[in-house]
């Protein structure tokens, strides 16, 4: 018998993981609304409900802004709640986002990462939650289903604590994370539910304590009331580590806290990348390292709060930082990859190159990673670095 | 009248203008309502001039989230209200026409078709006033606004106003109906009555602007009560989808007189604008049919 709370290990479908998980947590009040690749984990909500396995209220709403409006209203209230979304979802939820984090309500989201149209497209990036990055959102890139899960049992923790209170999001890559089957581990209820604590905010609206929420301010108090929502996220690093570290404690399992580091300590060539080609990455590390390559990954789990310190501490050594980008700013580059450059200014760092790779789900094998680095090393040698970030594998003649 | 709140809820020192209908409506409200309650507003007028940071006027729970979302955060909070065991505490939304009839309106429906036990209350004063008199689809036919302002090529706002009772009854819930500031025992009857049935009910009240329709704020009550005596605002009353009160009129206030009190309007007594007024007096004929608001 384990020593940790295992209630089974199965092969399991990622949503269905995820939603298993979310039954396990019980939240008070799940908004949804459907979008594909999400779907798979509402309609398993909507069955443990349907049975009475869980008490959830379960509000099937009219749009996805309204189905996070539901959040809001349910966590001013003091109920834990839930929903799930992807791409042009989470584009129409997003007023609703940073109006969460600004009035400091902790709802947790799923997102199950897919393109933004046009042309439209189901299939995975990053566009979709990178846009919603500058709202106070907490937002974790997992690389596969038992890190999906094991995540989402860590994220109400995080996002509930009373010195973080701010909306929190699971980014898990649409069908590769979503709709795949792999072995995975679910937790048993009890556990779960100990490890997630109860939603108890310091301020939430009863008759018995009238409160005004959602208050008028004027330039003499609003810049205060957005730092708060700015530390209170740079608090929130501390809390995922903490998270992560109990979580290996209790449960045995540990991907990374802020960061997950592969190989990087004598790397001369890391890359930097979130989501599931870490996994594709990972196996082309070990296959060049095979071949004498000292070559390692870091991996960024929390964007957001974005964890400077870890990235600089362990780019620090290294001659070249390669970020493979699921996103990209138009004309500003990869996302990810300017938000790394920003943080190796003044330092001694690596010579940092950028690829827009994995666009709309356009595959990455390892052999693709070992091109970029391949790629990289002969720009490196030569001397002649890109300026900016390049789109890898570019079809010319559609252009 | 029986079973009203004493206290006043809506604090006074508030930022409304003199003679503001909404403040005199959500006052009335409150006081039917009682203190075990938790609001929700949109932006609007009334968000505005209750909230300003440290100077809230509200003394009752009151919750201000985006333009468009009050009836899903109140979806929200009525299901965690219920998750909790807390049937009692009432959840209203008072919002203006604007986050009603336009920006709101997916969010109401979503409300009103999931039947959440929630009292919507929508203020109408008739255009987008906190922003600056723009026209909403409330906006009456033939009123000047600052984004349908008369011109050569123009006679002020050129389309009838949306039947918001309409679109509440197409979602056959239990309770629909219409009020005015100027008979404040009927609204305050009328909230009661929405908030004793179960399930989601709608109350349409018409709120005069000062500042948008153009009359003195010491006239804001009569302006409410030639609106309703003109056939132009039918005080009406619908349970289950059938029409059961109407506020009878002895005799009605002509038209013209109701046009003339406001500066909205003023351009109307131009003869060119004949055919528009006879628009909005078959409107008021339309009313007078479908409702049956003459006594006989």
């Amino acid at each position: 018998m384990s020593k940790y709370p295992v209630k089974n290990r199965e092969i399991m479908q990622g949503s269905i993981a995820v939603a298993e998980t979310i039954g396990a947590l019980e939240p008070g009040v799940i908004g949804v609304y459907p979008i594909t690749p999400q779907t798979h984990i509402v309609e398993h909500l909507a069955r443990l409900v349907a049975n009475g396995a869980i008490n959830s209220r379960y509000i099937n709403a009219d749009s996805e802004f309204s189905a996070a409006s539901i959040l809001y209203g349910a966590a001013s209230a003091g109920v834990r709640s839930y929903s799930a979304s992807s791409s042009q979802g989470l584009l129409l939820m997003t007023e609703v986002i940073f109006n969460m984090a600004g009035t400091r309500l902790p709802g947790v989201f799923s997102a199950v990462n897919r393109s933004l149209s046009p042309p439209i497209n189901i299939q995975v990036d990053h566009q979709d939650t990178m846009t919603l990055r500058d709202s106070g959102l907490i937002q974790i890139y997992v690389e596969n289903i038992q890190e999906a899960v094991d995540t989402h049992v860590q994220i109400y923790r995080i996002a509930e604590d009373r010195e973080v209170l701010l909306p929190a999001m699971v980014c898990m890559d649409g069908w590769i994370i979503s709709h795949a089957y792999e072995p995975v581990t679910l937790w048993q209820e009890d556990a779960v539910k100990e490890f997630a604590g109860s939603y108890d905010p310091p301020f939430k609206v009863d008759p018995r304590k009238p409160l005004t929420y959602g208050a008028l301010t004027d330039d003499d108090k609003i810049t205060e009331f957005k730092y708060m929502v700015d530390s209170a996220l740079c608090r929130t690093e501390n809390k995922i580590v903490q998270a992560a570290e109990l979580f290996r404690e209790e449960f045995g399992n540990f991907h990374g806290d802020v960061v997950e580091k592969y190989y990087t300590d004598d790397a001369k060539i890391i890359i930097v990348a979130m989501g599931s080609v870490v996994g594709t990455i990972k196996e082309a590390v070990d296959r060049m390292r095979a071949g004498g390559k000292k070559v390692g990954l870091l991996k960024i789990r929390s964007f957001r709060p974005f964890p400077a310190a870890a990235v600089r501490e362990l780019l620090s050594g290294a001659e070249m930082a390669i970020v493979v980008d699921r996103s990209f700013s138009a004309s500003a580059g990869g996302i990810l990859g300017s938000e790394i450059k920003a943080n190796l200014y003044h330092q001694n760092g690596p010579v940092l190159f950028n690829y827009i790779a994995g666009i709309g789900g356009r595959e990455l094998y390892p052999h693709s990673i070992m091109e970029i680095v391949q790629e990289s090393e002969t720009a490196f040698s030569k001397d002649c670095v890109p300026d900016g970030a390049v789109f890898f594998n570019l079809n010319e003649e559609l252009l | 009248m029986k079973g009203l709140a004493r206290e006043n809820y809506l604090a006074p020192g508030h930022n409304a203008c003199p003679g503001c209908g909404v403040s005199i409506a959500v006052r009335l409200i409150l006081r039917a309502i009682g203190n075990n309650v938790i609001v929700v507003s949109p932006t609007g007028c009334l968000e505005t001039f209750t909230s300003p940071y440290g100077m809230s006027a509200w003394e009752v729970p009151w919750v201000h989230s985006l333009f468009e979302n009050a009836p899903a955060v109140a979806s929200g909070i009525e299901a965690a209200l219920q998750y909790k065991g807390n049937p009692d505490t009432q959840v209203v939304v008072i919002g203006g026409d604007g986050a009603t009839f336009d920006i709101g309106l997916g969010s109401l429906s979503g409300m009103l078709e999931r039947n959440h036990n929630i009292l919507y209350i929508c203020y109408d004063n008739e255009a987008y006033m906190n922003t600056g008199i723009q026209r909403s689809s409330a906006t009456p036919m033939g009123a000047s606004t600052s984004t349908t302002p008369v011109g050569s090529k123009s006679y002020g706002e050129a389309l009838p106003k949306k039947n918001m009772l309409t679109f509440a009854l197409a979602h056959n819930i239990e309770y629909v109906a219409s009020a005015a500031i100027a008979y404040p025992r009927d609204l305050m009857n009328k909230v009661k009555r929405g908030l004793d049935l179960k399930g989601a009910a709608y109350l349409h009240v018409i709120t005069p602007c000062t500042l948008g329709w153009g009359f003195e704020p010491d006239e804001t009550i009569e302006l409410s009560r030639l609106g309703v005596q003109a056939g132009i605002f039918p005080l009406v009353e619908y349970e289950n989808g059938e029409l059961t009160r109407v506020r009878k009129i002895k005799e009605l206030k002509p038209v013209k007189e109701y046009l003339g009190s406001q500066k909205r309007f003023s351009h109307l007594e131009e003869a060119e604008y004949e055919n528009v007024k006879e628009s909005i007096k078959e409107i008021v004929r339309q009313n007078v049919k479908k409702y049956g608001l003459l006594e006989r």
